[in-house]
């Protein structure tokens, strides 16, 4: 690791002022994936503003019959949660088909979302790498692609969001809250908080530097019954090939997003309304487009079959 | 505040420091870190234990290493120091984490269990016992992190934290031998010994649920 200094943040605005200060200055929550790349040099902090202590750690009841998450409750606590469990399955199964206990004890809410990908050449730096060096190349392109997207990527970055709990957030309709340097607040809808790489793949998501998030919320509960389901190359302690986060409702209708796939959690509503007419006709909508490489186009047949799985276990 | 200010040591002091540590046989990477002069340092408090500890430390010492490397409680282990293999599971206010990925700054007043805080000859924490009557282990490598993940693993099955293996979300949670094997799936165990570790765990989980 670099050397860095390091302070505790006193509350979200003065830890946001403070990033926003110092250039170089991150926040650190549980640490489970900055460090991990800290200690590879691929992320170089030279201020870590810890969060951890902070007053956002929360699970409330929102006025309108939803759930407001704070930023820093742990996967654990947050997958534990008697409302998550019974009002917001997808969320609890998302999470627990992730990692393993001890890291899920540590990562938080916000961690978790702004967790970085897994192409295995953002890892090897001494390759070129447009996330890790911009305008470096991809060395992805023409290279091992199996894990990574096969939709909305673009010539410059084909790498997949590997997140677990971000798809059930994203059939939710999450909203992702913050507080920027400036002391105001906005609130960024699930869907609009993970980028397509574009021009840009080193830009990730739309937060300005300093921007803390401090909270995700869940509209009221869907109903129906949840699911995730999750495949890969073992039973347990790996991420995703492909994952299926679903609400299905009894009239045949219902949400579908699609893990592991895209650079972001992957829903197009007009495909998920296509539901009752059956997987092939959801999954042929949803990806329309897609342009997977000879490695990875296994995972378009693979989605239509794990949601075929989903519906399934929907029925049962 | 920035209170990396209150923390930052002079020039000198910090040279001394370095010298001393220079004539330890310290592992490479420590001794670097050791001698990178410009280097922040912090001093972290917390009880390691039961017993209070106060230590300065360059930033980038990660929990794992305050352990090992300085207060030479080696029984907690290095394995991938990547969070991978669970080798280096601790409990931190009794909820088991990986030290490699952690700061020990980030600890400043947490309550920090390791194997050798569990029990002791003569008086072994009933996980331990179990470990050695159903001879879960081989090389011995992993089973410091094995134990600390399977104590902690009971509280939480107690606490009402699922697992992927949950059937029902709602429903009350049992330790079934899927749910353990699960619930373990963090510490990984090169020799294989598998097999006789969730029989251990399954035996002391019987006991304590
Ligand atoms: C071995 C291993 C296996 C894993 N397997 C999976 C898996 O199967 N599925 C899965 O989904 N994940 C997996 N993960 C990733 C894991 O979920 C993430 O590491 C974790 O969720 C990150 O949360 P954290 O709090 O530790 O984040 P940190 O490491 O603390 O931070 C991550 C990033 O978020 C930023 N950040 C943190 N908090 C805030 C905030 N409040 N506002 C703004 N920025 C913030 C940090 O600056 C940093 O850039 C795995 C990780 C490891 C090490
Ligand atoms: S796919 Fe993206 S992360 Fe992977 S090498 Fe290309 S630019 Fe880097």
């Amino acid at each position: 690791m670099k050397p860095f200094s390091y302070e505790q943040a006193a509350s979200p605005a003065a830890a946001a002022a403070a990033v926003a200060s110092r250039p170089g200055a991150k926040f650190i929550a549980g640490g489970t994936n900055l460090l991990d790349l800290m200690k590879f040099q691929i992320e170089t902090p030279t201020h870590l503003v810890d969060v951890r202590r902070l007053d956002l750690n929360r699970i409330e009841d929102t006025s309108d019959g939803g759930l407001r998450i704070g930023a820093l409750v742990t996967n654990t606590e947050l997958a534990s949660h008697p409302r998550v469990k019974r009002d917001y399955g997808v969320v609890s199964r998302a999470i627990v088909a992730g990692a393993t206990g001890q890291l899920r004890n540590k990562a938080t809410t916000a961690g978790n979302l702004l967790q970085r990908n897994r192409c295995p050449y953002f890892y090897e730096t001494d390759l070129p790498c447009n996330k890790r060096r911009p305008g470096s190349g991809c060395s992805a392109i023409g290279g091992v692609s199996r894990s990574l997207a096969v939709i909305g990527t673009s010539q410059h970055c084909i790498a997949q969001n590997p997140g677990d709990m971000a798809v059930a957030l994203r059939v939710l309709d999450a909203t992702v809250e913050t507080v920027r340097p400036d002391g105001t607040t906005r609130a960024i809808p699930i869907g609009d908080f993970h980028l397509l790489p574009g021009e840009s793949p080193e830009i990730e998501h739309p937060l300005v530097p300093g921007e803390l998030v401090t909270a995700v919320s869940l509209p009221k509960p869907p109903g129906g019954t949840h699911h995730y389901h999750k495949v890969r190359d073992r039973a347990s302690y790996a991420f995703a090939i492909v994952s299926v986060a679903a609400v299905l409702q009894k009239d045949g209708s219902g949400r579908v997003a699609f893990g592991s796939v895209a650079p972001r959690p992957w829903r197009i509503e007009a495909a998920e309304a296509l539901l009752p007419r059956g997987p092939a006709a959801v999954v042929e909508t949803a990806f329309a487009g897609a342009r997977p490489t000879p490695e990875n186009a296994f995972k378009i047949p693979l989605a239509e079959r794990t949601l075929a799985l989903v519906v399934a276990e929907g029925r049962a | 505040m920035d209170e990396t200010n209150a923390f930052e040591v002079n020039r000198r002091k910090l040279m001394a420091g370095s010298a001393a540590l220079a004539t330890l046989n310290l592992p490479s990477g420590v001794e670097a870190q050791a001698l990178d002069e410009e280097a922040p340092r912090v001093v972290v408090t917390f009880t390691i234990n039961g017993h209070l500890q106060r230590l300065q430390l360059d930033t980038r010492v990660t929990l794992l290493d305050a352990l090992r490397e300085h207060l030479h409680l080696t029984g907690t282990k290095k394995g991938c120091d990547h969070g991978h293999c669970g080798a280096c599971t601790v409990l931190a206010n009794g909820i088991r984490i990986n030290a490699c990925l952690s700061l020990a700054v980030m600890h400043d007043s947490d309550e920090i269990t390791t194997i050798e805080g569990l029990g002791r000859p003569g008086a072994l924490h009933p996980m331990q016992a179990a470990f050695i009557e159903y001879d879960a282990f081989q090389c011995g490598y992993c089973t410091p992190g094995q134990i600390c993940s399977a104590v902690a693993l009971v509280d939480e099955v107690k606490r009402g934290v699922p697992s992927h293996a949950t059937g029902d979300l709602t429903a009350p949670m049992t330790l079934s031998n899927v749910e353990l094997r699960e619930r373990m799936s963090g510490n990984i165990c090169r020799c294989g010994a598998y097999s006789n570790i969730a029989d251990a765990v399954s035996k002391v989980a019987g006991e304590m649920l």
